[in-house]
Order: C-alpha cells, then sequence, then structure tokens
C-alpha cells in the first residue's frame, strides 16, 4: 500500500525540478492536442520554440510579452507569500494602464512624462489593491471574491472611459487618445519592439526578491504568510503588513499596465489585456512565489505565446493551444507541489 | 423619466427578464451547491464557456438542440468533477485551481471551436429552441405572454429554484451537503463522507453551470461566439454572496441583475441614457462587494468554505 506522508522539509532541488516536471507533463497532455488538429508534435512544438527563441528578433518579441506577466507574476507572488490572495492583478494592471494613459498624454518632456506615468500607474493599481485588503483588515472579507469582482467594475470603467469620453472622435473606434509621442518608451534595440519597460520588469524581479528576502518588510510578509499568529505574537502589526503587501502587489501589476501604454500600445482600449493578470497567477505559482523564478516563468508563457502564433500559421494548429498549454500548466503545477508538502511512502499491509 | 417607466412596463421587458436571468440562475444555483459544500468554484467562467462551445457543436453536428442540451450538461459536470478532484480528492487551494480550471477550459473551447468550425467571417449558427407557449397559463394579461410564453430552458429555470431549495433544505442529502460546508469535521464524525458529498456538490453544480452555458448558445443567441459568456460566471459568483447562499435569494438577485441589464439595453437601444451602460453593469459587482463588508458580521458564508479536509488531520 501507498500512502501520502507530511514532509517536514523539501530539498532545493524541488524548486527547479518541480515546474520543469509541472511543464514536461503539460507539454505532454497538450500534445495529444496537436494529434488531434492532425500535426506533427514535434514539429509543432519545434516551431513554437525556434519562433519565440530561435533568434534574435523572435526572443526580442517573447521578452517585450514576458514584461506584463513578469510585473503580474511579481505582484501575486509578493501578495500570496504574505496569504493575500490577490486575484485582481487583471483589474489593477487595466487601473494602471488608464492612469498611465491619461498622464501620458499630457504634454510634457519624455523623461518626465515616463516617470509620472510610471508612478501614476503603480498608484493606480495600488489603490485597486487596497480596496479588498482594507476590506479584509477592516471587515473581514474574503479577499478572493472581493479582488475578483473589483476587476470586472476596473473593466466596465475603463470601457465606460473609451467608449465615452476618450473616444476617438475621428474613428468612432472605442480607444483611447494616443499618449505623446514624446512619452512612448524608447525601444532600446532599432528595428524590434524591445522597450524600457521590458528592462524595468527585469530589474524589478531582483529588487523584489532583494525586498522579500533580505529587507525587514520582506520578513514580516514571509512570517505573516507563514503564520500570522507567531506574527502577531512576535509583535507584528499583521494588518499594517498585509495593507503594504497590498499596496506592493498592486502597484506591480499596475506597472504591468504602464509598461503596454508606453512601449506596446501608446493608447488603452477593451482589449489591451489578454488576461495578463490571470497569467501572473500561473507565473507566480511556476515560480514557487519565488521573485527570480518569476521571470523564466513569464518568459515561458510568453513564448508559448508568441511561438503558438507562428506554430498556428506554419502548422494549422490553432493558435488557442497556447491558452490550454497556460491552464494545464497552472494545474500541473499544483498537483507538483503536492510533492513538497508530502511523499508518497510504500508501507506494509496494514490490519 | 416617465418614457423610462413606458420602457419598463412593457411586455418584452419583462420577457427580456427572464430570459436575462435564465442562465444567471442556472450558474448561480450550480456556484450555489458547490458553495455550500466549501468549494469555492471559479471554474465557473471557463466551464460555462466550454459548455457552450460542445452543446453548441453537438446541436450544429447532430441537429438534435436537446442532445446539445445533454452534451453541455455532461460537460460541466465533467469539468466540475475535475475540480473536485483537485480540490476535494487532492485538497489543493481552491481559488488557484479555480482559475486553472478557467485557463484550461475557456483555452480548450476556444481550441476546439477552431479546430471544427475553422476560422469563418460570419460565425456559424444554429436554429435554435423556440419560445413554446404554456396553454392557459400565457393567456393571463401581461405575465403570461412575459413568463409562459418562453424557452423550455426557461421552464426548467423556474423549476429549478424551488428544486433546489427542496433538495439543500429538505433532503437528507441536502442536509449532508450543508453539513460538509458548515463543518466537516462534525459531519465525518457523523458518518457523512465528507469527500463523496463535496464531489457530488461540486459536480452538481459543474451540470447546472452546463445548463447556463447550453442556453446561451442555443437559445439566446444561437451561436458560439468568444465573448458569448463574457463575464457571466463572474456575476453569478457575485450574485451567490449578494443571494446568501440561498437558492431563493441567489434567483433573486439574478432577477433583479437580469433588470438592471435588460434597463441598460433598452436605454442603450432607446439613446434615452444619459449615464453610461457600463455604469449598469458594474452595479452587481459594487453592490456585492458592499455587501460583503456588511454581510461579514454575521457570517453568512459557509464556514468551511475554501478549506481543504483531510481526514487525518487535526
Amino acid at each position: 500500500m501507498f500512502r501520502l506522508e507530511a514532509r517536514t522539509s523539501t530539498p532545493a532541488w524541488f524548486n527547479l525540478a518541480l515546474p520543469l516536471i509541472a511543464i514536461a507533463a503539460t507539454l505532454i497532455l497538450c500534445s495529444g492536442l496537436i494529434a488531434i488538429a492532425g500535426a506533427g508534435v514535434i514539429e509543432a512544438y519545434g516551431v513554437m520554440l525556434s519562433a519565440s527563441l530561435g533568434d534574435s528578433y523572435a526572443i526580442t518579441e517573447t521578452l517585450v510579452r514576458a514584461a506584463p506577466m513578469i510585473f503580474t507574476g511579481l505582484a501575486v507572488a509578493i501578495a500570496f507569500r504574505a496569504k493575500f490572495w490577490n486575484i485582481g492583478a487583471e483589474g489593477q494592471l487595466l487601473a494602471g494602464a488608464v492612469a498611465s494613459c491619461f498622464v501620458g498624454a499630457i504634454p510634457m518632456p519624455g523623461t518626465l512624462a515616463m516617470v509620472l506615468m510610471a508612478l501614476a500607474g503603480a498608484a493606480a493599481g495600488a489603490l485597486v489593491a487596497l480596496v479588498p485588503a482594507t476590506l479584509r483588515v477592516k471587515f473581514k472579507v474574503d479577499d478572493v471574491v472581493s479582488s475578483l469582482l473589483l476587476n470586472s467594475v476596473i473593466y466596465y470603467a475603463l470601457m465606460a472611459l473609451i467608449e465615452g469620453p476618450w473616444k476617438d472622435t475621428f474613428s468612432g473606434y472605442p480607444i483611447s487618445p494616443p499618449i505623446e509621442d514624446s512619452a512612448n518608451f524608447p525601444v532600446l534595440i532599432e528595428g524590434t519592439r524591445l522597450h524600457l519597460g521590458v528592462v524595468v520588469a527585469l530589474i524589478a524581479a531582483p529588487l523584489c526578491w532583494f525586498l522579500i528576502a533580505r529587507t525587514t518588510l520582506g520578513f514580516r510578509i514571509r512570517v505573516t504568510g507563514e503564520n500570522p499568529e507567531a506574527a502577531r505574537y512576535g509583535g507584528i502589526n499583521v494588518q499594517r503588513v498585509l495593507l503594504s503587501t497590498a499596496l506592493l502587489s498592486g502597484a506591480l501589476a499596475g506597472l504591468a499596465g504602464v509598461g503596454e501604454v508606453g512601449g506596446v500600445h501608446f493608447q488603452v482600449m477593451s482589449d489591451i489585456s489578454p488576461g495578463y493578470g490571470y497569467s501572473g497567477i500561473v507565473v507566480a505559482m511556476l515560480a514557487r512565489l519565488n521573485p527570480l523564478g518569476v521571470v523564466p516563468a513569464a518568459i515561458f508563457l510568453a513564448a508559448v505565446m508568441t511561438g503558438g502564433e507562428a506554430m498556428s500559421r506554419a502548422t494549422g494548429v490553432p493558435a488557442f493551444l497556447s491558452d490550454v498549454i497556460q491552464g494545464t500548466a497552472l494545474l500541473a503545477m499544483l498537483v507538483a507541489l503536492l510533492f513538497t508538502a508530502y511523499r508518497i511512502r510504500r508501507v506494509g499491509a496494514q490490519t | 423619466m416617465s418614457a423610462v417607466f413606458e420602457q419598463i412596463l412593457q411586455v418584452g421587458f419583462l420577457a427580456a427578464i427572464i430570459r436575462i436571468a435564465t442562465p444567471l440562475a442556472f450558474a448561480t444555483l450550480g456556484e450555489m451547491f458547490s458553495e455550500r459544500a466549501g468549494v469555492l468554484n471559479l471554474g465557473i467562467e471557463g466551464i460555462m464557456l466550454l459548455s457552450a462551445m460542445a452543446g453548441f457543436t453537438a446541436a450544429s453536428l447532430s441537429g438534435s438542440l436537446w442532445l446539445g442540451v445533454l452534451v453541455a450538461v455532461l460537460v460541466g459536470a465533467l469539468m466540475g468533477a475535475l475540480h473536485a478532484l483537485f480540490t476535494v480528492a487532492l485538497g489543493l487551494s481552491q481559488h488557484v485551481c479555480g482559475i486553472g480550471v478557467t485557463l484550461f477550459c475557456s483555452g480548450l473551447a476556444y481550441f476546439l471551436y477552431r479546430l471544427i468550425f475553422g476560422q469563418q467571417s460570419v460565425p456559424p449558427s444554429i436554429d435554435g429552441f423556440k419560445t413554446a407557449p404554456i396553454p392557459l397559463l400565457s393567456d393571463i394579461p401581461i405575465l403570461g405572454p412575459a413568463v409562459f410564453n418562453q424557452f423550455a430552458l426557461v421552464y426548467l429555470a423556474i423549476i429549478a429554484v424551488p428544486l433546489a431549495a427542496f433538495v439543500l433544505y429538505r433532503t437528507p442529502w441536502g442536509l449532508s451537503v450543508r453539513m460538509v460546508g458548515e463543518n466537516p469535521r462534525a459531519a465525518d464524525s457523523a458518518g457523512v463522507s465528507v469527500i463523496a458529498t463535496r464531489f457530488q456538490a461540486v459536480i452538481l453544480g459543474g451540470a447546472l453551470i452546463g445548463l447556463a452555458g447550453a442556453f446561451l448558445t442555443m437559445a439566446q443567441f444561437n451561436a458560439f461566439t468568444f465573448g458569448v459568456v463574457s463575464g457571466r460566471g463572474w456575476v453569478a459568483i457575485a450574485l451567490v454572496v449578494f443571494g446568501r447562499w440561498d437558492p431563493w435569494r441567489s434567483a433573486g438577485a439574478a432577477l433583479l441583475f437580469a433588470f438592471v441589464d435588460a434597463l441598460q439595453l433598452r436605454m442603450q437601444a432607446s439613446g434615452l441614457g444619459h449615464i453610461p451602460y457600463e455604469a449598469f453593469l458594474m452595479l452587481p459587482f459594487i453592490f456585492t462587494i458592499v455587501a460583503m463588508a456588511f454581510m461579514s458580521r454575521n457570517a453568512v458564508a459557509p464556514s468551511a468554505l475554501l478549506k481543504p479536509f483531510r481526514r487525518e488531520e487535526r
């Protein structure tokens, strides 16, 4: 007979092995769909890989796609560390996009505009995240549901803006006016879309790691998440830590929106985020809530997305395979995580 | 303002409310069963989409609408079982699994739809359900044509509400569901299988969510589009909370939301609105969030919601 046995500690190599096992399992499971679509599995995955990471241009495209998911991944990872269940990164991203677009449309020197866009976007995201955190701290309202529902509120607020006061009067399309040209984030490599925001995202990850692993606030966040009773006993103001975590998490998700406005779309439209907020949950789980792990996890998802489109053109397999891979990867990772809490042990027949 | 009231008093407007409320009622009842057993199902948005797609495909290929409904219900139940496998059997965190199920089901729905129907400029449609007036009852003034001249699935929803209340409050199984949602430890001591009951409740919930999906593609729109669900799952999550986890109140919440939605559609169509229609669509979410702040003091939510059950752990 086999039984699950609680683990007291997990070996360090698990951090790397589990996501890799989950991703391998995902690719194997999803190969069935490629086969159903009548394409060669190796060929399809091959195209996906070469079109996303095969040459330098493809790599820049993948990085551009990864940037918002690095930010939302960090937002979710930090929130989940404190067991603040922020499912609202999507809405926080949208709030950040709207705020930065608003600021970016005001004529001013480019550098100043970019700094103010980032500040406004981060503040807007933080403000949105503060709502579920405050409700939880003050009224004991479940943060999962409140943060999720806020996504819809923010989405409709964005729609009201772009179909109302922001509507493009010239074309009649529900899109916001563009930001000033001078506020467009500089492109770092000529001929690509690799913009300044991508570098900021790549720098944000180690900074978040440092914050979580090496600072007092990070320590408080970790203790609050792991054992709120002990945290309280140790003199940590758990409520304040939750609010700080929410501000930080929301600001990061807001920055994801800033990058999309400043570096990719230069305006706001209804589909500015194809669910990057929810992808952030996948990224954070694959990263085992480690900010450093967020970067490769986001790049993996981004590669699946950019590669998925090329694979679709080459083999006829619908590009929506990328979405299936994303969902499957999250579920596979959750199952894989069981092995950190439990081990399967063979035991003798019980009486 | 009087023009607005004129709109409201029309039979067509009442019928529209009932029609908008139907998928929400199914989804809300489904989510309610799941949550009453202690399992939050955030997979609802994706499950509804996949069921809508599967039902539409089955109806379109076979020509039988009821076969389509059956397929949608089975797919919903199957995805409910998937969510239960992760959250109940394996005890994984419900909210993250739910998001995973939604991402998985949505992706699969889009993938399979594109695979089966290809990329067409005009989405293929089917001859959906026709209204089936109930003799005598449909002759009642105003109420008759609005409520009793509807699709068969609407009547099913009207029956489903009292039936759900009966099952939840008056049957041994309903008692088990409430026990495992409130105090699984006590239920276990009383000989109720927590795992089995939760599985059943989440699967039943999935089946009801499947019905909601079936209604969208086979009665309301008669086609599958990528935005066919567009947040109705999240609305149902809100309505369950707003309806305080009770079948009657949840159905009432669905009607209230449908009223607001129908009103904003009318105002948009007639150009009466000076208020952006999105303001109306936001309302259920805002109301629910505010209501949660007030309700939390009375603790009406199932106590064991979001908490996995492992027998050996104390």
